[in-house]
């Protein structure tokens, strides 16, 4: 009972504290190098991006409640390769890490994340994700933008990650190198972020004879039914973005050379999860 | 290029009006070359084409052959040929496949051999930037290093493929003749080639949930090009883009037409058996053109040619009504 009483409480709170955000301002802010039909380069568009962004943003002010610390140091232009953990089944943390970099800084900037090369082959998201700034991920694609000064948002864990089970939660997967070779060879200041609560929006386990019969990295199923994770949980999303980090090298370097800068990136955003799940008071709340 | 051959180039071109044989000049973008390479600057053209040339001013020749006979090789004998510009690889997706194959592979190693063997300067190819394939792991631009996986999934394609492999081998090969390969975006204008066609349908099928990116370029444009490559010291492989990229659908509504848009497992069958009655002139595997997107980069044509499109996105989209 005690607990319900909070539980409106906070509802009824949520209900004023909730910034109003001007979302036409904010679209109107956003660099695109839109052509005179209104679409860049890799398809996207102000008006569908304006769309897509006021259920983004119902669902990171609303449903996710979600709190960006430190969106000070994401940098108000040129390039930049967001780099985060990556968890949850599904990418919503993708959606949330895109909505703050929107809605939170004085000028909005618009990240740009690379989708699997299936999704061209799905009606409608086909389209959709790129008007929406979505890219599918391969190098070119990102070099290309970063020349630009745009930002990509990279989840170099990738599959590994986002289906890791509930076991494994806050504990960083592999990390792939290739975003530190564009880093490198695009001179782009990486800006580390950890994403607190994504885990438990699925608690998921993970069935290894499916995993190993069907060939993916990891068979996720959550304990309750559908069983297979196709809604999050209202868990709270809290977004913690640390310093722009540069580096220096040659891009062709050998592994063990570029390892060592991976591992500074990965080291810094465990131990931005570390701090955030210290500071964090409730995984709903 | 040593200063003999640079010397042998200024030589022939100070005493008369350098000549260009032409292939494939017959078809209404053969028409639209030729008219920019005679009329604006001044070359002497000679045409090559198994069709009659109709409306053909009265200073260009014209000879009605098959590019694989003795005739198409007198053409070159007398060893004054400065230039080839070989437009005429044969598309019909009517044709018989193994005559298609022959006439483009045949045809377009002769005119190679003729190139090679009477000393010919410059070659320059039309080549399509379909040659790379719409694939859904594309890069959203690709360059010309890009492989050529459009025979993968398209059968149809493996001739232009092929040639362009075969001229390519030339480019390398052959270092006393400039070779230029060009990858146009789909070409517009008042032609009939499959873009212009498809986008003169009043409701053209689309693919229901696929609207992908596309790139269109100005026939006059494309033609422009050509007259760049055709100058010396221009040799390689240029991707040509036009002004600019917009999803299909945005051009469809420019132009006013309604398109249909049907599931995309019904519209093979349905494409299929309306290529087959005779409806349509698309083979299925055209639809892919329609889905995913196949963009190339053309910085490099930008940089080392100079070529930059004149018309405008909306005059290139508006260009396939234009009048004859």
């Amino acid at each position: 009972m005690l607990r319900a009483v909070g539980l409106i409480d906070r509802l009824r709170q949520l209900r004023t504290n909730t910034p109003a955000d001007d979302i036409d301002g904010r679209t109107k802010a956003l660099v695109v190098h839109g052509n005179e039909f209104g679409f860049d380069s890799f398809g996207m568009s102000k008006a569908s991006l304006r769309r897509a962004i006021i259920v983004a943003r119902w669902l990171y002010r609303h449903y996710f409640r979600a709190e960006a610390f430190g969106i000070e140091h994401l940098p108000p232009s040129g390039r930049m390769i967001v780099v985060s953990n990556h968890s949850g089944q599904l990418p919503f943390d993708g959606l949330v890490i895109a909505s703050a970099c929107f809605l939170e800084p004085p000028q909005p900037r618009m990240v740009r994340a690379m989708v699997e090369f299936f999704v061209p082959t799905v009606p409608f998201a086909s389209y959709l994700f790129s008007r929406w700034g979505q890219i599918t991920g391969t190098p070119e694609n990102c070099r290309r933008l970063l020349s630009a000064e745009e930002a990509v948002l990279v989840f170099p864990e990738g599959a590994r990650g986002i289906s890791k089970p509930f076991s494994k939660r806050y504990q960083l997967a592999e990390f792939g190198k290739g975003f530190m070779r564009l880093a490198l060879e695009t001179g782009s200041p990486i800006v580390p972020v950890a994403v607190i609560g994504a885990e438990e929006q699925a608690p998921a386990i993970n069935v290894k004879p499916l995993a190993r019969l069907l060939k993916t990295p990891a068979f996720p199923v959550v304990p309750y039914p559908p069983f297979i994770a196709p809604v999050p949980l209202p868990v709270k999303y809290r977004l913690h973005f640390g310093e722009p980090m540069h580096f220096t090298g040659d891009a062709d370097d050998d592994d063990e050379i570029l390892d060592e800068k991976v591992k500074q990136v990965r080291n810094r955003i465990q131990s931005m999860i570390h701090v955030g799940l210290r500071e964090r008071e409730h995984v709903f709340w | 290029m040593s200063s003999g051959e640079q010397q042998a180039i200024t030589d022939r071109s100070i005493p008369r009006p350098k000549k260009v044989v032409i292939t494939g000049i017959s078809g209404r973008f053969g028409h639209i070359v030729a008219r920019r390479l005679h009329h604006d600057l001044g070359w002497s053209i000679v045409g090559l084409d198994r069709r009659p040339m109709s409306g053909r001013p009265k200073d260009i020749e014209h000879h009605q052959v098959d590019l694989r006979s003795k005739k198409a090789r007198d053409m070159f004998r007398q060893g004054d040929v400065d230039a080839l510009v070989h437009l005429g690889v044969m598309h019909d997706p009517r044709a018989r496949p193994a005559e298609l194959y022959s006439w483009n592979i045949t045809g377009t190693t002769k005119l190679l051999e003729y190139c090679s063997a009477y000393r010919v300067p410059k070659v320059v190819l039309l080549s399509s930037a379909n040659v790379y394939g719409p694939r859904p792991d594309n890069p959203q631009f690709l360059t010309e290093e890009a492989p050529l996986l459009a025979a993968q999934r398209f059968p149809q394609m493996r001739d232009l493929v092929e040639i362009d492999h075969l001229v390519s081998t030339f480019l390398w090969r052959a270092r006393e003749t400039e070779t230029v390969i060009l990858r146009p975006v789909h070409i517009v204008g008042p032609m009939h080639n499959a873009p212009s066609n498809y986008l003169r349908i009043d409701r053209p099928p689309t693919l229901l949930g696929f609207d992908p990116m596309v790139q269109l370029v100005h026939a006059e444009d494309v033609a422009e090009a050509i007259a760049m490559a055709l100058q010396p010291n221009r040799r390689g492989i240029y991707n040509i883009t036009g002004p600019g990229e917009v999803p299909l659908s945005a051009v469809l509504k420019e132009l006013g037409r309604e398109p249909r848009s049907i599931p995309h497992p019904m519209a093979r069958p349905i494409l299929g058996l309306a290529f087959r009655l005779g409806f349509s002139s698309f083979p299925v595997a055209e639809l892919d053109f329609i889905r995913y997107v196949c963009m190339v980069d053309g910085r490099r044509a930008a940089a080392e040619l100079g070529f930059r499109p004149r018309f405008g996105l909306r005059e290139t989209i508006h260009a396939v009504d234009d009048p004859v």
